[in-house]
């Protein structure tokens, strides 16, 4: 593999791997493993960790994606491996 | 009009559309029966990809089943929507640059093995006939209700529809057919929520509505929904989670990663014209899928409030709910139970004899419901609702029109046809084009291979039509399943098939193979082999949900973990992949020089 394009797949992994932090964090983390704790804040009448389980994860989900769909965009430029 | 003839007109103008559409698209070659030609937009795609997704599981199901579960429902939220994430970042892209129409295919390719293949199509076929009995069971419900007759009736008709449904046209004629059912379904299943929540709450977007206060009052809808169940013996709705959190947490990770390992939902980025598509258009799918399921939660929590405050008077008002005059006379009781009371999946017995209905918890651990049950002479809880009735009921039990109601059994059924379309096209391409022709009779003419895939479409309908008479569970339960299959088989070989170079044959092989053991093994012992009621084991693995309390529908993430490590440890023991195949992987990463989708390979 040459150094150019393993360059493009570290920078690949690691908007990744950021992304996924966040993917978990926001599912697994605030709408299961601290839902309790997040509950006793509220959000209008939506205890905070019953709407990350029920609303807010899906939202950020949709935002995650079209980050990385830019992210990669830029980062298939900036190798150029970008479609022609 | 009356509602049974308003209902036969929406739901035959909606299937007329689709009958018209896939005419008028008609697929020609192989390649335009499975892919549309390479040629559909990310919007148009997203949109098709959301019909596609969103079946009965989803539409007629989950709602009941947020309902019944409260914030441990929330799985099926964050499971069925959070694996598209990983379907846009870790598989998508990279398989529209592979650029072949079947997972089998690209299994095939990347580990050098028709042998690989088969097992992949095996898998394959597991989950997306599993996936099929729960549409079934979808369907059965809801011609059911809307024709007057019993489920299992019901399932016999779906089923000669769904047939003639798939054998129709290829994916061509599906995708312009499914953004039109799209477009039913989701107005199908917004319209009631937003006259509910306006109803409720006074704010008509539902999403709002439930974090709102109900009207004329100063408490909020979940709060008060909490007092009343919690009142009743239920378990409290915004905290009770599903069987314990490990479960809830291995549960939403197996519909996660079965979302992105399901083959009729991956199919969908072949057909997007590039890489940078691909990737986007998992993003708009997301966007128009979410539409409902954000939606869901509100239905949920909202249909469960009216239907306490249909037999339970008090529940909107401030009075004791333990008082005689408020439950619900026998005799006063609306239609629509009357209506579901004949499909039998709405059951009603007055235990004590007082001609009123009591809808409570009777095995409830609260020693302070338990007291008050009692000293109302209330005999055992009355009524009985299965949770797949509750989104087809909910216009009826708010008391909306009846073009609404009508409007929610056309969109029950888009949601059923539409998924099990989908399916059967996996179905189909797996047995005809990676089986009969990439295994067996590679000389086969384009005819017969069209033949061969709408056989297997009818055996897959008839076998599947049969186990829906016996389901393994509600509708989206049954669902939850397939996608453990497909989260602990195929997920794990895709995705090491891109992020590892070196992932061997034998490797894939014994992880698919470990992977999809296991958990149909675990599955098997609480639901009956192959979900053959009377067959089960449970005992032999020591009583349900034995390994650390995690339940059958939860088990697919445990399978993907084997499924990797097993996968690991004959890779180490084994030669890696040829050079030309770690080659292969590196062209697979990057987006330059993907071309058309090929039929012809």
């Amino acid at each position: 593999m040459d150094d150019k394009s393993a360059g493009y797949w570290s920078a690949t992994l690691g908007l990744l791997t950021k992304i996924l932090i966040v993917w978990f964090l926001v599912s697994f983390g605030a709408g299961i493993l601290f839902a309790d704790a997040l509950n006793s804040i509220h959000l209008g009448g939506y205890p905070l960790g019953f709407w990350f389980a029920h609303q807010g994860s899906i939202y950020i989900f949709i935002a995650l994606i079209f980050f990385y769909a830019k992210k990669m965009g830029d980062i298939d430029e900036k190798f150029d491996v970008h479609e022609d | 009009m009356d509602l049974q003839t308003t209902t036969y007109l929406v739901v035959g103008a909606s299937f007329a559309l689709y009958i018209g559409i896939a005419i008028w698209a008609r697929a020609g070659s192989t390649s335009e029966f499975y892919a549309a030609g390479g040629s559909v937009h990310p919007v148009t795609n997203g949109m098709a990809t959301a019909a596609d997704w969103m079946s009965a599981a989803s539409f007629i199901s989950m709602a009941g089943l947020i309902a019944n579960m409260g914030y441990g429902g929330g799985l099926f939220l964050m499971g069925w929507t959070g694996g598209y994430v990983l379907l846009a970042m870790l598989l998508a892209p990279y398989l529209r640059k592979f650029g072949k129409f079947t997972v089998p295919q690209f299994i095939a390719d990347r580990f050098y093995s028709k042998s690989a293949a088969t097992v992949a199509v095996v898998c394959l076929l597991t989950a997306s006939t599993t996936y099929i009995i729960g549409q079934m069971t979808g369907v059965g419900v809801a011609f059911s209700r809307f024709l007057g007759v019993s489920s299992d009736t019901g399932i016999y008709i779906g089923q000669a529809i769904v047939f003639l449904y798939a054998v129709f046209g290829g994916m061509k004629g599906i995708t312009y057919t499914q953004v039109a059912q799209y477009i039913v379904l989701i107005a199908a299943y917004l319209v009631p929520a937003i006259f509910i929540s306006l109803n409720l709450t006074g704010n008509p977007i539902p999403q709002l509505g439930l974090g709102s206060d109900l009207s004329g009052s100063d408490i909020s809808l979940l709060a008060r929904l909490d007092q009343v169940v919690t009142d009743l013996g239920f378990g409290q709705y915004t905290t009770t989670t599903a069987g314990s959190t490990l479960n809830m947490f291995v549960y939403t990770m197996s519909l996660m990663i079965g979302t992105a390992g399901l083959p009729h939902v991956i199919m969908r980025f072949f057909t997007v014209p590039s890489v940078k598509d691909a990737r986007a258009s998992a993003g708009w799918a997301l966007i128009f899928i979410a539409l409902l399921y954000t939606t869901a939660p509100a239905v949920a929590a909202m249909a469960k409030y009216n239907l306490h405050a249909t037999v339970n008077t008090a529940v909107a008002g401030k009075g004791d709910l333990y008082a005689e005059e408020s439950s619900l006379k026998v005799e006063d009781r609306p239609a629509w139970m009357a209506r579901w009371e004949k499909t039998g999946l709405l059951k009603f017995e007055d235990k004590n004899g007082d001609g009123r209905i009591q809808y409570y918890n009777d095995k409830t651990k609260s020693a302070d419901a338990k007291a008050k049950a009692e000293a109302a002479g209330w005999k055992g809880n009355e009524l009985t609702v299965n949770a797949d009735i509750i989104v087809l009921a909910n216009p009826e039990i708010a008391l909306l029109p009846n073009w609404v109601i009508a409007l929610v059994a056309a969109g029950g059924l888009a949601a059923a046809l539409s998924t099990a379309a989908g399916l059967l096209m996996a179905i189909s391409s797996a047995v005809s084009h990676d089986l009969v022709k990439g295994v067996f009779a590679p000389d086969i003419s384009e005819k017969n291979e069209l033949l061969a895939g709408k056989i297997a479409m009818a055996v897959a309908i008839v076998i599947s039509g049969y186990l829906g008479l016996n389901p393994p569970g509600f509708a989206a339960g049954t669902v939850a399943l397939a996608f453990g299959i497909a989260a602990s088989s195929l997920f794990p070989v895709i995705m090491m098939g891109i992020f590892s170079k070196k992932m061997n044959k034998e490797g894939a092989i014994a992880g698919m193979l470990a992977g999809l053991f296991v958990t149909l093994f675990y599955v098997f012992a609480h639901k009956g082999i192959l979900f053959i009621k009377g067959t089960e084991f449970v005992d032999l693995i020591g009583g349900p949900n034995s390994f650390f309390g995690i339940t059958p529908e939860a088990f697919g993430a445990i399978g993907a973990l084997v499924n990797f490590g097993v996968a690991y440890v004959v890779f180490k023991m084994t030669k890696a992949a040829p050079d030309h195949i770690q080659h292969l992987v590196e062209s697979v990463r990057i987006p330059r020089g993907s071309k058309m989708v090929d039929g012809a390979h």
